[in-house]
This record gives C-alpha cells, structure tokens and sequence, in this order.
C-alpha cells in the first residue's frame, strides 16, 4: 500500500515534470541515470563468449534481458599489409584487422577480457576501453609481454558505443599503427531492429613516404607530432570500403553505422553523399539528434548514424574535411542496389547553355542562323548574333566594351592583334590559350579556355561582331573560316569553358 | 656419484672458462662518464654517471648460450625450473640442447632475466645496467651521443615498423657504433641487469602523476625527453617483462667492470 503511494506520487512528480518542461523546451527527453542506473546486479547464466567480428561486420544483438558474464578473447597481432595499391604498412592490430575487431554486449554486463599478445608480437601491448568503468580503462591491468596473455573483469555500467585502443608508450604510435576499435554496450532493451549494420571507422596515418609512394612505409614519427597525416583512411585501408569491398544494402531498407573515429589526430566530418542522417547519435550519447548531413566525430570518439534508402545508386562516405577524402585517402562506399524512383530523385533531366540575365535576346542568334543555312547572311545579321552571344560568353573577361582587365586579360577593343591577324583569334577562341600575348605592346599571361561550346557560326558571328565594334577596323569572319581552322589545328579534348 | 664428480668438474672447467670466453666474444671498453638520461635517477637530476666497463660487442648467441647449457645442464629447458624462465624459453631450438644450426649465430631470444643473468656470471661477467646499456646505445657510428641527430632516430624506429615474423639475423652484423659495440639496435631487446627497479607504471600516461614515486622507487620517475620514442619503447618493452618471462625478441649481451657489483 505504502508503496503504491510512494510510486504514485513518484508517477506524478514525473507528470509535473514533463508538463513543465515541456512549457520551456518541446521535447523533454527521459535520462537513464548513467552508471548509478547501470548496473543490473550480478551475472546470471552461463558464462557467454563474445562473438567478435571483424570490420565491415557487427557482430548480432545479444538478446539478452538479464546481465551475463561475457568473455571476451582479444588477440593482437602486428602484420604487414597494404595501406594502398603497392604500398605496405606494419599495422599493429586488436584481432588482425583496423579497426580491431568490433565487440558487442550489453548494459549490465560483467565483461572477463582477455587480452593476448601473440609470441610473434615485437612490443608490449594493452588495452584502454572507454566503455570501462576503473582507472585507465583496464590499461594498467591488460599490459602484455609478447607471448603473453592478460585478464581483468569490468562491469559494463553506461551504454552507448565506445572507443577501445592501445595505451602503451608511445601511445600515439600504438595509436597510430592501427590499433582501436569499437565496443558497443547494448541499452538494456536493445537497438531498434534494422536491415544492417556495418562498422566503420576513420584513422589517420603516417608514413615516411608520401601519399601513394609504392614500397614498404615505415611510421614517420614528426609527421605524427605534426598532425600531417599521409593518410586518413576508413577501416585501415584506401580499398577497404570500395570497389568489390564497397557497403551493400537495397532500396527500401534501414542502415545503421557505427562510426568510429580512432584518430591519433584528426577530427572527422563524417557525411555521407547523397543521404541525411535521419537519426545521429552524437558523440555515441544516448540522445539522438534528427536529420543531419554531417557529424563530427572526435579523435578517440564514435557516433551511430541511421539512415533509409530511397534511390538506388553509390553513395560515398567522405571525412568532408573534404581533402582528406580526394587526396589522403578517407572515402568510402555504400551501394545501394534497387528499382529508380524518379518521383524522389530524377537523374540529369537536362543539360542546356546558361547565359546569365547579361544575354539580351537571343533571337538574333537564331535569325542568323537561319538566314546562314538559307545563304543569305548579312554582315549586319552577324553582328547583331554576335553582341548577343559577346555578352553571355566573352564579356566576363574581355568586359562589356572589350577594354578586358589591366595585366590581366588582354583588350579587344582597338587590338593591333586582331587588325594584323585576325585569323589568330579564330585560333584562340576555337583553341585556347594559356601562356604569354602581347596586345597593344602590353604581356598578358593568363588562361583563355577554348570554346568548346560554341559552334562554328556563333565564332564566326561573334568575332565578326569584334572586329566591327569600339573602333576596330572592320570586316567579317565566316563560318568557313571557322570550320577551315577547326580542320587544321589541335584543341585539348574534352575541355569547356 | 659419479655423475655429481662429472658436473663439479664442468663446473671447474667452467670456471676456467670467462678468459677464454671474454677473449672469443670480445669486449668493447667504454669509457665513464656522465649523459642525460630518459630515466632520471631522482627528482630534480636529469643526468647519470656511469663507471667505465666492457661490453659484449655482439649479443649472445644460440651457439655460445648452447655451450653454456653443457656445463650447466639445469638450465636447458627440460630441466629449468619453471620459476625461472616461462613456457616459451628456447622453445624455437631444434632439441633442448642445441639450436640448430641455422640458429647457431643468430642473437640467443627465447631467454629469461634468470637465465641471462646466470649466462653472465659463468663468464665472470653480469647482465649491463639500464644506465650502462643506455649510454651505448645513445651512439651512433660517429657520435657517442646521437640521440639528437632524427636520422638516426628514425632508422631504430625503422626496425620497430617490421614485424617480428622475420627470423633474425645473424649477430655482429651491424656496423659497430662509436663505441665499437654492434647491434645495440635493430636486432633484439636486451635484458638489463636493474630491471626490478626501473618499472615504469604500466599505464605510461600517468608518468605525470606525481603519486606514482611512493611506490615506483628511483627508477621510476616521469621520463624525461618525450620524443625519445625509440628508448620509451625500450623501457615499455623492458617494463613488460617479468625475469621470468621469455620473447622471441628478446636478447641480452654482458658486460664486465664498471661499478655495479655483478
């Protein structure tokens, strides 16, 4: 009865609670109460062992509704591989792989860790899990001697997705070499169910070499001090997560990421290409923030993203510190397998010029044309389609009056260029131009890119309207000019303004 | 009977034995004097103070510690007892009583604190103390005290980034240093004689942690020169190491005179 009472009362302190809260901020959200609500009291069962899996993979939810002994067994292995195409590493590592393998249990939990240095190891070698309650995060407790094992026993008091990694001197270059990972400590009640789960995590690397020189790399400790990574890479390697190793899933489906982020140095933003987060959990805290394009994941921190597929296609993972991506390496892929759906993404509907609201009308251009094909252009046409198109392609640079920019690009108007040749100018329209010309005896060195949008009336049409305008001397380029110069001279393929 | 007359008699073979073998082995002769140290011998001095002694020019090898195991027979690895060296001592021989002969010259491993030390005493010699190996292996070819120069730096961590999967190579292949001491580095780890007192606290990040010298002892305070990363991984190495443990990378060489007692 008495107890009723008390937990009635507490129902509506509760109710008070979230009314007022709600007045000030529109979604006040439950707290688990962290460690002083996380343990469960002791192991019930048989022991279990770890199911450990190695990255892409996750390993199952554990099912489990009351605290069990977990043992886990941890192996580290130093081992040479490829960091890049030609390029191998001696990554020291938790479970063979980088990231090390991904352990998985659940709140309550009492956790026996066994960590083992393989005999073949050179160093010494421990573990720092953040999801450990105890100084060091069983650091002091797990340092092993190559050729020996070590044990110690924590009680998994928080949830949420930790960061594990080595801790012995020096810490960075343990770090550094590969050796982190992640160890997810189920909320009691589990993970909401999805269609996959994959473990993804971001590190950088430095090697003596430079980006992509072939050959063994050893570790370049002053580029570590220096935070100038070689490298910054997802799960350990530039091919890991593309290619035949990209992410898989369909249409239709739930994704959940684990992203972890073990540094030694670098802060990622994390993003996906073509996706919004539609849940993140910052930090790998328990309350989630809604449709996010990009989160930031501390060195020595994790985050788990949620998202649902819609379009087929590849959607690229970037630390969109977007360098790091095109030039160091931090890119990955999810392919995303299924029917289009053009109700929600269409594809290229179009590919059409754009002029700029500079363009008058363009009917002149068309007049022209036309009156070209029939053989009845005149000069005055011509140039009339020319000013039209003058102003939408050339007037950027050369200015509105072909005055062009002091020492930057060269003038038009009153060129002695064009007087003594104006076929060089087909040339350099239909062409290009990079290095020095000197107009009016003044050098320009700048970068004309050749036209490739244009056709061979509308450079005939504006170079006639060139060569009649702000005091030049006249005359007429013709379309057969044009195509005569075309026939005779190289452009670099594919180039466009 | 018989067989106790036969081992006192090695035994008085042995004894005769240190000349001889510190005259095959060879020695270096280096000099005292004072350094910096990583390992700072108390609060407040940065420097150490070693007295002249000689030192192996070469890690000991397979050959020479099988020779060692016929005049003492007790420490062969079906016969040591297990307090003394772990499961793993000399487990990479052909028998347990010789190596092999691809092992023959290569660097002894696979060899406890307690054995190393006992090799040492039959050649009227002793494990070197951290201050004493430190001082060698601070030189490089043409300096006595190089740890200064980042090439020669990053050439010991250069052995570090390969794995141990390797077999060894044979000893005295490295060039000698200034000393005339060869591979100090780039070979094996090497036992020294003070490792008892030289713990650091395993959880190294706490080295800033004044509470750590009640218990660490003399030998165990904060390192000094941080971006010394090839003598931390030395001392982390060290620090992992129980006497009793054994390593495929692990090694030692002697040394005679100087000022610890052996």
């Amino acid at each position: 009865m008495r107890q009723w009472l008390v937990s009635g009362l507490a129902a509506l302190l509760v109710a008070c609670g979230q009314q007022t809260g709600s007045s000030t901020t529109p979604a006040a959200v439950a707290e688990t109460g962290g460690s002083l609500r996380g343990d469960f009291g002791p192991p019930q069962g048989e022991p279990v062992k770890a199911v450990l899996t190695s990255p892409p993979l996750v390993p199952p939810p554990t099912g489990r509704h009351a605290p069990a002994k977990v043992i886990v067994e941890l192996e580290v292995h130093e081992v040479e591989r490829e960091i890049a195409e030609g390029v191998k590493y001696t990554f020291w590592t938790f479970g063979g792989t980088v990231p090390g393998s991904f352990i998985r249990v659940r709140q309550g939990d009492t956790v026996e860790f066994h960590l083992k240095n393989r005999p073949d190891s050179k160093m010494p070698h421990n573990i720092d899990l953040h999801g450990v309650t105890g100084p060091g995060g069983g650091a002091a407790s797990s340092f092993t001697a190559p050729g020996h094992q070590s044990q110690f026993t924590f009680k998994a008091l928080n949830q949420g997705i930790y960061v594990y990694h080595c801790a012995t001197a020096p810490v960075g270059m343990h770090v550094a070499n590969g050796m982190y990972g992640l160890i997810l400590v189920e909320p009691p009640e589990g993970l909401s169910p999805v269609d996959h789960e994959y473990y993804v995590m971001q590190g950088d690397f430095y090697t003596v070499g430079k980006y992509r020189e072939k050959g063994v790399q050893a570790f370049d400790m002053q580029k570590a001090i220096d935070e100038r990574p070689t490298y910054v890479l997802f799960n350990g390697a530039e091919s890991s997560l593309t290619g035949p190793n990209a992410l898989k899933a369909k249409t239709g489906e739930r994704i959940r990421l684990f992203v972890g982020n073990g540094g030694p140095n670098l802060v990622s933003s994390f993003h996906v290409i073509g996706e919004i987060f539609d849940k993140v959990q910052p930090e790998g805290g328990t309350h989630p923030q809604e449709n996010v394009q990009t989160t930031l994941i501390p060195a020595g921190g994790a985050a788990i993203v949620e998202f649902h597929t819609e379009v087929p296609g590849n959607y690229i993972m970037v630390d969109h510190s977007i360098f790091r991506a095109f030039n160091k390496g931090a890119l990955a892929i999810l392919e995303v397998a299924g029917e289009p759906r053009p109700d929600i993404y269409s594809g290229k509907q179009a590919d059409e010029s754009y002029l700029s609201d500079k363009v008058g009308s363009l009917a002149a251009v068309s007049t022209a044309a036309e009156a070209k094909a029939a053989g009845k252009l005149t000069q005055d046409q011509q140039v009339q389609a020319g000013a039209a198109l003058f102003k939408g392609t050339c007037s950027v640079c050369h200015q509105d009056q072909g005055q062009g920019i002091p020492n930057v690009f060269p003038p038009l108007a009153g060129s002695d260029l064009l007087k003594k040749t104006p076929q060089r100018a087909v040339e350099i329209a239909l062409n290009g131009l990079t290095g020095p010309i000197t107009v009016n005896g003044v050098t320009y060195n700048s970068v004309m890119p050749p036209m490739s949008q244009l056709n061979d009336d509308e450079i005939a049409n504006i170079l006639t309207y060139v060569l009649n305008s702000w005091g030049n001397a006249g005359g007429a380029i013709s379309k057969e000019d044009v195509q005569k110069v075309r026939a005779t001279t190289k452009r670099p393929e594919g180039a466009a303004h | 009977m018989r067989r106790v007359a036969a081992m006192l008699a090695l035994a008085g073979l042995s004894g005769l034995a240190p000349a001889l073998a510190a005259t095959n082995a060879g020695r270096a002769h280096v000099p005292g004097g004072s350094f910096e140290t990583v390992l700072p011998p108390a609060a407040g001095v940065k420097t150490a103070t070693v007295q002249a002694f000689d030192m192996d020019r070469t890690p000991v090898t397979n050959g020479a510690y099988a020779r060692f195991l016929v005049s003492h027979p007790e420490w062969r690895r079906d016969r040591v007892a297990r307090v003394f060296a772990d499961a793993g001592y000399l487990q990479h021989w052909r028998d347990a009583a010789s190596p092999g002969e691809s092992l023959a010259r290569q660097p002894v491993t696979h060899v406890s604190w307690f054995a190393a030390k006992a090799y040492c005493e039959t050649q009227g010699a002793r494990l070197p103390t951290w201050y004493e190996w430190e001082r060698v292996s601070a030189a490089s070819a043409t300096r006595a005290d190089a740890r200064d120069d980042p090439a020669w730096r990053q050439s010991i961590l250069d052995w570090y980034a390969r794995p141990a999967s390797e077999p060894l190579p044979d000893a005295g292949l490295t060039s000698p240093n200034y000393f005339g001491v060869r591979d100090v580095h780039g070979v094996v780890w090497e036992w020294v004689l003070d490792l008892g007192s030289m713990m650091v606290s395993a959880d190294n990040r706490e080295q800033g942690d004044p509470d750590l010298q009640k218990f660490c002892g003399s030998g165990a305070l904060s390192l000094e020169q941080k971006e010394n990363y090839a003598m931390l991984m030395r001392i982390a190495t060290l620090s992992s190491m129980q006497a009793s443990f054994t390593s495929s990378t692990m090694g030692f060489r002697c040394v005679a005179g100087g000022g610890a007692a052996p």
